[in-house]
């Protein structure tokens, strides 16, 4: 087993962690009090090739391979970008557009995936719904053809990136009676007659993405616009998953690197009892419970990300596992972070009470933890 | 138009640097190195010109193995080649020896301008630029703040900044320009650009190559010699300026800035 990292993949991760730290950390804290999404750092982050990382040069991309753009989302993290903008950039590269990327035809690409790489348009994708989240094959959006055309008729729920995105790659089912086997994925774009979007709906953390619901009444799309086959939309929704469980999870282990810096200084300079409370053992302990979940969520996530470069199928126990454990498992460790840091660690200028909000949807988005566990046990 | 452009590479302007037990050398271990940042606007600034005249951006450094990482980071923001020149005899040089590396690596190149930073931060010396341009016989303007070649590539006009104004200076090229912070908003390198410089070509040369001896450079070469590295004096505790009113404490405060301090 190889665990290194090549030279070039070091040497953009330095990159990037340079650019992060100048171009956009200076402005999360601000977005994230007033839970506003910022739009100049999304472009920047398309000028400096985040956005389309992994999709082909010609496509306006970088051609990065999947441990590639894992180690880049983690070191966004490491840098101090907030869990709402690589969340936005998640949703936006990896459930938008690599779904259009992977399963479109090569005139969907050549339209949509240049304008998502360089951020000149922002992507979302829709799949949950008010009342099915964990249960897909629940889903109630119908889309029915009608000639050239197909009809959308429902609501989307909790929609990252929804109120901000340009297009958006929407589930809905075709024939009544069909469960897994009807789901569909459409493009829909912004200003389409029938769709709209619902407020941004405030969020405990992640705050500087915006949620909103899709609302499709008599939306009409044309028939180009379907990607893939019918009802080969469950296959591609359990697709975007190994993304889900890797490059989109790996900004909040980077984070936890920057917290666990954060508490190391402060640890140190912090005087209580006429030492540095970093001497107390409680402290101590602290700090390595958190160093100890950042390498066992490392190891898991990149291990998903090396199995995809490997062609390997994916391996749904590993993913579930992943996505558990850095979901369930960074509780414990985000508020350690908080707690250390005493009265400042509950302070919005500390940044460590940030870090906790934002991690606190690793165990509800993508799946929560009560259905991975479901999967787990089925498959053990 | 041929640009050659001079890089040392410098310990991360984060790092907490401890000096060693012969106090006249810092400890390495555990130093993250990074381009000096003055050079990061020469390199800049030679791939504008690049990108402008076309030509090639050619990467000079001087110094051990992992200078060629600094090297590499030039090449992928976008330079075509490096040459890195590394020899055990080169350990303790001072600027002047440098400069004399640099002279007899650039004598056998076709160039037309040579861009070096202003100064390295780490000893802050400021004058490999204009003792290379010395020794190499070429005009030389120093801490540049805004470059203008002229169409057909033969002068060069540069903007100093001076007490209460601006200098501008020409001169026929070739030329050496030292680069002063300002001067361009130096590039990030995207991951095309690293996996291509990869393939680029990047000489390792030894002094012997440059026809150059031993005593000539080094700590034996050195018309100076480092006495001592102290660190600076620990910061004391502050003092709150004591007063009934605002009044009182700005005159009890300009008070303790005239005896004490002794600065007004």
């Amino acid at each position: 087993m190889d665990f290194s990292f090549t030279e070039e993949q070091m040497m953009f991760r330095e990159q990037i962690i340079r650019f992060a730290k100048k171009e956009i950390v200076p402005r999360v804290q601000e977005h994230d009090l007033r839970g506003e999404f910022d739009f100049q750092s999304f472009r920047k982050l398309g000028d400096f090739g985040i956005l389309g990382l992994h999709f082909p040069e010609e496509l306006g991309g970088s051609n990065a391979d999947v441990v590639t753009s894992v180690l880049a989302g983690e070191a966004l993290g490491e840098a101090g970008v907030d869990g709402g903008l690589t969340l936005a950039y998640g949703a936006h590269t990896f459930l938008c557009g690599d779904t259009i990327f992977a399963h479109g035809t090569d005139s969907q690409r050549e339209k949509y995936i240049p304008k998502l790489a360089s951020g000149e348009w922002i992507g979302c994708m829709g799949l949950t719904e008010p009342a099915a989240g964990s249960d897909v094959a629940a889903i109630s959006t119908r889309a029915e053809k009608r000639g050239d055309r197909y009809i959308l008729n429902g609501n989307k729920m909790f929609i990252t990136n929804g109120p901000v995105a340009d297009v958006a790659v929407v589930y809905a089912k075709i024939g009544k009676d069909l469960k897994h086997a009807g789901i569909s994925t459409f493009i829909v774009e912004k200003g389409t007659a029938g769709f709209s979007t619902g407020k941004n709906l405030i969020k405990m953390g992640v705050r500087a993405s915006h949620t909103s619901e899709l609302i499709f009444e008599d939306c009409e799309i044309p028939e180009e616009n379907l990607i893939g086959q019918e009802g080969a939309g469950f296959l591609m929704a359990m697709q975007t998953v190994e993304w889900d469980r890797s490059a989109l999870l790996a900004p909040f282990i980077g984070g936890m690197t920057y917290v666990l810096k954060k508490c190391a200084r402060y640890a140190k300079e912090r005087y209580q009892f006429g030492r540095p409370i970093a001497e107390f053992q409680a402290i101590k302990h602290k700090l390595a419970d958190i160093k100890i979940f950042i390498e066992a969520a490392r190891s898991l996530t990149y291990r998903i990300a090396w199995c995809k470069d490997q062609g390997r199928p994916l391996n749904h126990l590993e993913a579930a596992v992943a996505k558990l454990f850095i979901g369930d498992w960074s509780l414990k460790p985000a508020n350690d972070a908080m707690v250390l840091h005493g009265g400042y660690g509950y302070c919005h200028e500390y940044e460590v009470e940030r870090y906790f909000r934002d991690s606190r949807l690793a165990p509800i988005g993508g799946g929560t933890s009560e259905i991975t566990k479901m999967i787990i046990s089925k498959l053990i | 138009m041929n640009i050659l452009v001079c890089l040392k590479q410098v310990p991360d302007t984060e790092t907490q640097i401890k000096v060693a037990p012969d106090s006249k050398s810092i400890v390495t271990d555990n130093i993250k190195w990074v381009m000096n940042p003055y050079d990061e606007y020469a390199v800049e600034e030679g791939l504008r010109l690049k990108e402008k005249f076309g030509g090639e951006v050619t990467i000079i450094g001087v110094g051990p193995t992992r200078v060629t990482e600094s090297i590499r980071t030039a090449l992928a923001m976008g330079a075509d080649k490096g040459i890195l020149v590394d020899d055990p005899a080169l350990t303790g040089s001072d600027s002047l020896g440098i400069a004399k590396i640099l002279a007899a690596v650039i004598k056998d190149l076709d160039y037309n301008l040579i861009l070096c930073g202003k100064q390295g931060v780490d000893d802050d010396y400021g004058v490999v630029g204009s003792n290379l341009a010395e020794l190499l016989g070429i005009p030389q303007i120093s801490i540049v703040l805004k470059l203008e070649v002229s169409e057909d590539g033969s002068t060069v006009k540069a903007h100093r900044e001076v007490e209460g104004g601006i200098l501008v200076i020409e001169a026929p090229l070739p030329a050496l320009i030292t680069a002063q912070k300002g001067l361009n908003e130096p590039r990030y390198a995207s991951l095309p650009g690293i996996m291509k410089a990869k393939k680029k070509p990047l000489d390792v040369k030894t002094i012997s190559d440059l026809g150059l001896d031993a005593g000539q450079v080094g700590e034996s070469g050195a018309k100076i010699k480092i006495m001592q590295i102290t660190p600076p004096e620990e910061r004391g505790a502050g003092k709150i300026v004591e007063g009934e009113t605002p009044q009182e404490k700005a005159a009890n405060l300009a008070k303790l800035l005239h005896e004490e301090a002794k600065i007004i």
